[in-house]
């Protein structure tokens, strides 16, 4: 493995850089090697499966050893009618709501409180205290934060309720179990995951900034909010960008705290495209249908991507060009 | 937070002589910030209870007898040292065997995942193979994939190859997806690698065997281990693809298994609040442990 191609015949010695192009334009091949297990594993395990899951969703399909009966486009026109189907990516924007937006303002707000007041008034042990602290939940495994508060949250035995009727409140909502409260409250167990995450990323952007920046706008008579707006937004961009790739595409990917916290319910409320399609998958035995859900998640998925990294992309061109 | 007003000095001509001034609100500032910064702090504080309450009331509740619990409820301090629901919890699920369940998929999925990422990235970042970018490319969207699309293919090819409820099963699906990313971070990082190094290597007559290990990992060992920590903490804490995957106690892994219990009859409060207190330890040792490499790799992945 070791001497593949190096014996590269210095035949006809041409002029140097033209030597070099060619012999680097050679040596890569010698490293294939070292890349076919990985894209060997690859095509096993990701494209592959991929390219069948594709196929499974132009059939209907019980699963297992039953026939798969060809059903075209079926799937998908049939989704396109599903009440449920529409529900679920409606719920998403409640996730996005819920792992991308509101995290990222308190994360900011959090952040610039810890850098610019506490860490600099009380110490930078405070401020790292405080900063452990918020991205507790985030290093738990998701489902064993959601087994937690699925008990927290119980109507009947849960802490919250039983706390509420000692204070006196006849009947305490069913926090997860109505129809009006289920979303909401998934919703705020959801912020309690994620506001961790953009408070550390935050905190570091921060301390990348130049202090002088501050300085001159200080002297400048240039007040906190001020240099907030002027200063600080505009160094953060990329981190805040990253945040919200990162975050929307995992928020339209949620699955563990539904499975946990609501199964998808009551009456489809808390349904999420990742948990609709794994109740087609496992518990409806509808294979082609679920994978057809998955084949649309991802295509939303790429496309939103898609859109920020261009958005990022323009806002960094359009920065240096401004320079 | 008490956002000083300030009325900015526009920049014109014949503004007020600029020293004094500044001065006197820095004064101004210091002094109105004297008393806000408590303010402040009791905010962050209040955030950081709110936080930590959920994580209280479970081991308050986790170690308090059910009739104590519906007496006295929730915030009650236990009126005896009650270890029946961790007692119960732990023979139940059969913690130590979930233990070492996540510990070996984990372990094993850090160590594979790593060193098939060293491999690719040495290829695509050193070796500069061609078609490299979309090869990365490739490799970074497929971490975007929900994993429910690759979930019943995978299920159906483990059955065929004989790994269906095996640990197996995971560790290799994990392996890849983990090294997707870890190819896509550790090629941009091998891209830059000094030139002199490997030019020196190879005039010594190291072939690309031996300049991987004595030139290159040596001295990207410790982003190795960063990646490594990362794998296992981000395998530990999966939960879909395990779910679907390992379908008997025997072999589930600690979030899986506490999962599956819910609903059962068992878990009554102290229970439930004990399995989650069990089930969160190992994921804060970690956390305690590396603390100062997890901090700065979050960091490090944001900011590329």
């Amino acid at each position: 493995m070791t001497t593949v191609d190096r014996a590269a015949p210095p035949a006809s010695r041409p002029t140097r850089p033209a030597r070099r192009r060619s012999r680097r334009s050679r040596e890569w091949v010698g490293y294939l090697p070292y890349l076919l297990p990985g894209l060997i594993a690859f095509t096993v395990v990701i494209l592959i499966p991929f390219g069948m899951n594709i196929w499974y969703s132009l059939h209907k399909w019980k699963g297992g050893a039953a026939p798969l009966r060809w059903y075209g486009l079926g799937n998908y026109t049939d989704l396109l009618a599903d009440e449920q189907f529409w529900t679920s990516f409606r719920n998403s924007i409640a996730m996005i709501l819920a792992m991308v937006v509101v995290p990222t303002l308190i994360g900011l707000l959090l952040a610039t409180t810890l850098f610019d007041v506490l860490g600099k008034r009380f110490g930078p042990r405070v401020a790292s205290v405080l900063r452990a602290t918020y991205y507790l939940p985030q290093i738990l495994p998701v489902a064993v934060a959601g087994v937690l508060w699925n008990w927290i949250l119980n109507s009947q035995t849960g802490a919250v309720n039983v706390i509420l009727r000692e204070l006196g409140v006849a009947n305490p909502p069913n926090w997860l179990g109505s129809t009006d409260t289920a979303l909401p409250t998934v919703m705020l167990v959801l912020i309690w995951i994620q506001i961790g995450y953009p408070v550390v990323i935050f905190m570091s952007a921060l301390q990348r900034v130049d202090p002088e920046l501050y300085e001159a706008a200080e002297l400048d008579g240039a007040g906190w909010w001020h240099r907030f707006r002027a200063i600080t937004i505009p160094q953060i961009k990329p981190e805040t960008f990253v945040i919200t790739l990162t975050c929307t595409v995992a928020a339209l990917k949620v699955f563990g705290p539904i499975y946990v916290l609501t199964r998808g319910g009551p009456e489809s409320s808390t349904l999420v495209p990742s948990y609709y399609s794994y109740l087609n998958f496992f518990d409806k035995s509808k294979v082609g249908y679920g994978a057809a859900i998955a084949n649309v998640l991802t295509v939303l998925i790429i496309l939103v991507a898609v859109v920020i990294m261009v958005l990022q992309a323009r806002s960094a061109r359009r920065e240096e060009e401004g320079r | 937070m008490a956002a000083p007003i300030e009325t900015l000095p526009t920049p014109v001509a014949g503004r007020p002589p600029r020293p004094p001034r500044v001065r006197a609100t820095e004064v101004d500032r210091r002094h109105r910030r004297g008393t806000a910064r408590w303010f402040v702090l009791a905010g962050a504080v209040l955030v950081a209870v709110v936080m930590l309450v959920p994580f209280l009331i479970m081991v308050l509740n986790a170690f308090k007898a059910p009739a104590d619990y519906s007496q006295n409820g929730p915030l009650s301090w236990p009126a005896e040292f009650y270890t029946e629901g961790l007692r119960n919890f732990w023979t139940r699920v059969n913690f130590p065997e979930k233990l070492v369940n996540s510990i070996w998929i984990s372990g094993a999925v850090a160590v594979f995942g790593v060193t098939l990422s060293l491999f690719s990235a040495y290829a695509l970042g050193v070796g500069r193979v061609k078609g490299r970018m979309s090869i990365v490319t490739l490799f970074l969207l497929a971490n975007m994939l929900p994993q429910e699309v690759l979930v019943y293919p995978l299920f159906q090819m483990a059955q065929q190859v004989g790994l269906s409820n095996n640990q197996w099963s995971v560790i290799i699906i994990f392996t890849v997806i983990q090294a997707a990313f870890g190819t896509y971070l550790l090629s941009s990082v091998l891209g830059t690698f000094p030139k002199a190094l490997l030019e020196a290597a190879s005039l010594d007559g190291a072939g690309r065997w031996r300049t991987l290990w004595g030139v290159v990992f040596p001295v990207v060992r410790p982003t190795l281990s960063v990646l490594l920590i990362f794998f296992f903490i981000w395998t530990w804490n999966e939960f879909f693809i395990p779910l679907v995957m390992l379908t008997t106690n025997a072999t589930q892994t600690i979030p899986v298994a506490l999962a599956s219990l819910q609903g059962d009859r068992l878990m009554d409060a102290p229970t439930t609040n004990a399995g989650a207190l069990v089930s969160m330890i190992p994921a804060i040792v970690f956390f305690l442990i590396f603390q100062r490499t997890l901090t700065r790799g979050i960091t490090a992945g944001a900011v590329k």
